[in-house]
């Protein structure tokens, strides 16, 4: 479904601060993966996304999607393949327009936008009815500005805008990061009930290790701009959080560094 | 020195069809300042371009309506101009709108035969509007604004329009939804800068010339028709599907406020040369409405008194 092979990010090249984002990072994803991705700090987890999602040029290796080679495609023009939903709940949503508008501009992803009205009747009614099953109480404010939702809301609307659109990649970057976590959990329920529905493949980043254990069906680990490990099936059902917090400090070399913020998570 | 309450009065038709020529240059302007939130300093240049091309082409004999939407066209290009800038080249959005500014300052001159302004008298051509008849000038300019609050409310709602107003509200995510955005400025700074130069057409009309200079602080009194026009808005608390288009007829409003209170503060006896001035203050006042407005309700609300909280 997506190949990345040997991508390779620098930023501030050639300067003091220049730093290896991403270090030849090879992953293959085969149609209907559920894909959780974990990693301290500054791992590349979300670079890694926003190199697929084409936010800067990569500067080595190939993105391939759904067998189109995509590493050269400025950002609006991979939007039509990829759902994304963003760790701000601002990122996603138009927050001065309506919920309405919201999804009548994601149901045009990838479409030729011209003088037809932005949103026909019927469309209201389907919105209606897909934000019902979100059980938000989004389905009888259709009109309301998105800038007057909470957070969760934002995200759960996000992700229906991201999908909207069957996307070939449903890329999530820590959506529930900023989110408390009853409505984390919430939003992660409506993930799962998404991504199962329309069997999407997905990629989705998250800082906390029992999400990465509890969802999807695969796991990968970056650390330093690579994918250090990777499991999946039944191996990934058996994981623990012991075990990640181990393969943790043996790729930080024991030092421990960012192992204090993340066992901070866990509790 | 009395002051003659009549006086004022018999200025006010006046007025009115000069602050509604104003409210439609304004209304150019929220299309870039408020839609795309883009600030947009082209304007100047492309008003100016505007009353220059329109009273040229009529002194070569056009008829008006065309000569004006030449100057539409004439507009758009200055519009396309500072959005390339900006898109291909990455210059920073008030920098992209200076340089096309001081650009058309040539330009401009070069439309009006190296003059630096040109007359047409409403005797020996036949103009849609004039200071000589405030009535019919009146009516003219106030067709040309409701066909344009009838367009831009049509043209927003359209699937393109809205993703114009995406573009402006969040750049990411429009990116996300596959919208080129770059496009998206571009075709909306054009849009602005040909509404801006159609009230340059229609002003030159009803002063009877065009002055390379006519432009000068038009950013300031479409921003103040803006802001004016929004606090009015804000009064009327009734909501229906025509949101838009209310906001849109508030625009001029607001530029009739704008050029009444100018018109009072000249019957005060005001020195002409402190009108910039005043201007300034009218429109910094208009701005800091709205943090005024938060600060004492909030204030309120510390004093527990319990008053207008719910409000807005």
């Amino acid at each position: 479904m997506i190949e990345l092979k040997n991508v390779t990010k620098v930023f501030h090249a050639g300067t003091a601060n220049e730093r290896r984002a991403l270090d030849g990072v090879n992953l293959h994803l085969f149609p209907g993966d559920f894909v959780t991705v974990i990693g301290s700090n500054g791992a590349g987890k979300s670079t890694m996304l926003n190199a697929i999602a084409g936010v800067w040029p990569i500067d080595e290796g190939s993105i391939v999607l759904g067998g189109k080679e995509i590493s050269h495609l400025p950002e609006h023009r991979r939007a039509p393949m990829l759902g994304r939903v963003f760790q701000d709940p601002m990122t996603g949503t138009a927050a001065d327009m309506q919920i309405l508008e919201n999804l009548a501009l994601a149901a045009r992803r990838g479409k030729r936008r011209g003088l037809k009205w932005h949103y026909t009747p019927i469309e209201r009614e389907d919105y209606r009815e897909l934000l019902n099953m979100l059980g938000l109480g989004l389905e009888d404010r259709l009109t309301a500005k998105v800038g007057l939702l909470s957070g969760g809301q934002r995200q759960a609307l996000t992700l229906l805008m991201a999908t909207l659109v069957q996307p070939q990649l449903l890329l999530l970057d820590e959506h529930t990061a900023a989110l408390d976590p009853k409505t984390a959990q919430k939003v992660l329920e409506i993930t799962d009930r998404i991504v199962s529905e329309n069997s999407l493949t997905t990629l989705m980043v998250t800082h906390n290790m029992n999400d990465a254990i509890r969802h999807g069906n695969r796991l990968i680990m970056m650390d330093s701009g690579r994918v250090i490990f990777d499991c999946s099936g039944e191996e990934k059902k058996k994981l623990t959080v012991e075990d990640l917090m181990e393969k943790f400090s043996s790729a930080s070399g024991g030092s421990g560094g960012s192992l204090a913020d993340d066992r901070a998570l866990l509790s | 020195m009395s002051l003659n309450i009549g006086t004022l009065i018999s200025a006010f038709p006046g007025y009115l069809a000069q602050g509604i020529i104003w409210g439609i240059m304004a209304l150019g302007l929220y299309i870039s300042f408020r839609v795309l939130e883009f600030s947009d300093l082209t304007v100047d240049g492309s008003f100016a371009a505007g009353g220059a091309v329109t009273v040229m082409l009529i002194l070569s004999g056009k008829p008006a309506l065309l000569a004006v939407f030449a100057a539409v066209l004439v507009g758009i290009l200055c519009g396309l101009c500072t959005g390339l800038l900006h898109t291909k080249f990455g210059i920073a959005p008030i920098l992209s709108g200076i340089l096309t500014q001081i650009a058309l300052y040539s330009v401009n001159l070069h439309i009006l035969g190296n003059k630096a302004n040109q007359a047409v008298s409403v005797d020996k051509y036949s103009l849609l509007l004039s200071l000589r008849h405030p009535g019919p000038a009146i009516a003219a300019a106030g067709i040309f604004a409701a066909a344009l609050i009838a367009v831009m409310y049509w043209f927003f709602g359209t699937e393109l329009g809205s993703a114009i107003r995406a573009t402006g509200s969040n750049p990411n995510m429009s990116k996300a939804q596959g919208i080129n955005i770059d496009r998206m400025k571009v075709l909306a700074l054009a849009l602005s800068n040909g509404t801006v130069a159609l009230a340059g057409g229609l002003m030159a009309q009803y002063q009877g010339f065009a002055d390379v200079q006519m432009g000068r602080g038009a950013i300031v009194i479409g921003l103040a028709a803006i802001i004016i026009g929004e606090v009015f808005r804000r009064l009327i608390k009734i909501t229906t599907p025509f949101d838009y288009a209310i906001s849109l007829f508030f625009v001029i409003v607001g530029g009739i406020v704008y050029y009444v209170i100018m018109g009072i503060a000249l019957w005060l006896r005001l020195p002409t040369n402190d009108l910039k001035l005043f201007t300034a203050l009218i429109v910094a006042f208009a701005l800091a409405i709205p943090q005024l407005h938060e600060r004492r309700r909030l204030s309120r609300r510390k004093a527990g008194s319990g008053k207008g909280g719910a409000g807005q």
